[in-house]
């Protein structure tokens, strides 16, 4: 069986299309979300990930989907962070999936 | 009447329940909510502005979701509804919470805790690559934001919620690709005369099988996981069956879990006691049959109790409610509480189950390789934790945390905490519950250090 090909981001959009955009930037991309969605769910639509691992630098894109796991950090521009599956995406938001500032670790044992 | 300050955390099936027992006891509980709309997670509402109904969003669960919705929306003005706010920790009888970003403290003479339940993991080789979720977030993309996870996602694991997420998501109109659950058939069988207790769910578990199967969904039983493929996205899922053969899937999103454990931190922070439930191999605190906890002015209710689903939920938290009324020396509905602790132990014996139909795969979790990263905050290895069990000496949870930093991460051991302590049991050769269990700490889950606290009103 061939792998499944991954064209755009990790999410697909089943409905509830007829919403406003939303226009953010990730990593200096402008990626389009619509007024409704967490920036998890914009973000996800577009891209394959959401950050990268503390520990061990492999890209993340989320797992609880209900602000338990934490594994959904992201970085803005002006250095602060949110937490996005439980963060409404808005307008202009800027976005960074690599930490500014604190260094990766490496996976010990 | 004196002013009692009663306080309910959740606003799921049981919190709303409790809530509105509160309020026609005459009380005005304050109702705190992480979320910006209630409904819990179960009956999680889609944002403002989405278009589908009801029955479109829950499927045969409608009507009750839309009977939590509207009884919660009733209660607007007799309630003090905090949403969009994070219970953080308490001591003594206050509540300190911070809510939009700003941090303030909630005396209380009574607390119901209704804090729900997240999805119980199992580690496997590559589950943190991106495309893994929880079968409840896999969940909450359908029901919250109308996404699949993936074009063609396999749901693994096992509980309920592994059949009801693969249908609705069939149902949604995506293409899965398998599912796999690591319960034998013939445990599903065993359990059949526990869970007829409730003949309309287990036929509509029955009938979720029939049409994913009719759907030619390819389901599997007594499998073996054995690592997710793929570097920045997963592109297959590699398992075992029962007979021995290694199987591939390709898929490019996996949603997984293994029935659900109780968000009990807040309980911990009060300083309840808690008791190894020997039917589910967890621990949970304990509490009197109407949800009355052993630390005076603390009630328990709901997933967050005890895991026996949304419609338990909702018994337990008006009997909870009830049980603090009476305890302030309000007049109680005798009748009504005799008949909701008559449903609840229906509701148990069907959650045991549901225990025997969906075990919770110990071995499969004890026996991780020394490579597997079980800590998804810290990239924490089972080797570590071996490691902290065996050269180090750690006889339980709260030491091998200290040593290996195992459960220490952001997430607090929510998802890393039960393999964590079958790893440790093993390694010690003792039985799971005496290796203990991760104390709550605070805050239950990050806040910003900038918060402002506000004066006390």
């Amino acid at each position: 069986m061939s792998d499944i090909p991954r064209s755009s981001g990790q999410f697909r959009r089943l409905g509830e299309l007829d919403r406003a955009e939303v226009m953010i930037e990730v990593d200096g991309k402008t990626v389009t979300g619509l007024v409704g969605d967490s920036v998890l769910i914009t973000v996800l639509n577009s891209c394959g990930g959401l950050r990268k691992a503390d520990f061990g630098g492999g890209n993340r894109a989320g797992f609880c989907l209900m602000g338990a796991c934490q594994d959904c950090w992201m970085w803005t521009a002006d250095g602060n962070r949110l937490r996005a599956c439980t963060t409404p995406v808005s307008e202009g938001l800027q976005l960074i999936t690599t930490s500014s500032g604190e260094d990766l670790w490496p996976i010990i044992g | 009447m004196a002013n009692h300050r009663v306080i309910v955390v959740g606003a799921g099936p049981a919190g709303v329940r409790a809530a509105q027992a509160l309020v026609r006891a005459g009380l005005r509980p304050v109702v705190i909510d992480e979320a910006d709309r209630a409904g819990g997670q179960i009956y999680r509402r889609q944002p403002e502005g989405f278009a589908r109904t009801h029955a479109q969003i829950y499927g045969a669960d409608a009507a009750k979701a839309k009977a939590v919705h509207d009884g919660f929306a009733a209660l607007d003005g007799s309630i003090d509804y905090r949403p969009r706010t994070l219970a953080w920790t308490l001591a003594d009888n206050i509540l300190h919470i911070v809510s939009d970003g700003e941090a303030s403290v909630l005396p209380f003479d009574a607390l119901l805790l209704a804090t729900g339940a997240t999805d119980r993991m199992v580690p496997i080789p590559g589950w943190t690559t991106p495309g893994c979720y929880s079968l409840g977030g896999s969940q909450i993309a359908l029901k919250a934001q109308a996404c699949s996870i993936g074009a063609r996602p396999v749901f693994m694991g096992t509980g309920p919620l592994l059949y009801l997420v693969a249908y609705q998501y069939m149902k949604a109109g995506v293409d899965v690709a398998a599912v796999l659950d690591t319960a034998p058939f013939a445990a599903q069988v065993r359990a059949a005369l526990d869970l007829a207790v409730r003949p309309g769910l287990l036929a509509r578990g029955i009938m979720f099988r029939l049409r994913l199967m009719a759907a030619k969904v390819s389901i599997e039983n007594g499998v073996t996981p054995l690592a997710v493929e793929g570097e920045d996205g997963v592109t297959a899922i590699r398992y075992r069956l029962a007979s021995g053969e290694e199987r591939r899937i390709a898929c490019d999103a996996i949603g997984m879990g293994y029935h659900l454990r109780s968000e009990t931190q807040l309980a911990d922070l009060a300083g309840c006691p808690f008791l190894f439930d020997t039917t589910t191999q967890t621990w949970r605190p304990e509490a009197d049959a109407d949800g009355r906890s052993p630390r005076a002015g603390v009630y328990l209710a709901g997933d967050g109790a005890k895991v026996f689903g949304a419609d338990a939920a909702e018994a337990a938290g008006e009997l909870a409610a009830l049980a603090l009324t009476s305890d302030l020396g309000l007049p109680v509905d005798e009748a009504r509480v005799a008949r909701l602790r008559t449903r609840l132990k229906m509701f148990d014996r069907f959650r045991r189950g549901l225990a025997t139909a969906f075990p919770w795969p110990s071995t499969l979790a004890a026996s991780a390789d020394d490579g597997v990263m079980v800590c998804r905050c810290e990239g924490i290895t089972a080797g570590t934790i071996r490691e902290a069990a065996t050269v180090k000496d750690a006889p339980e949870l709260n030491r091998a945390k200290a040593l290996s930093r195992v459960g220490m991460g952001r997430c607090q051991g929510r998802f890393c905490g039960a393999a964590a302590a079958e790893i440790l049991a093993a390694a010690r050769g003792v039985p799971l519950e005496q290796v203990g269990r991760l104390r709550g700490a605070a805050p239950v889950k990050p806040i910003s250090f900038t918060a402002p606290a506000r004066e006390p009103a």
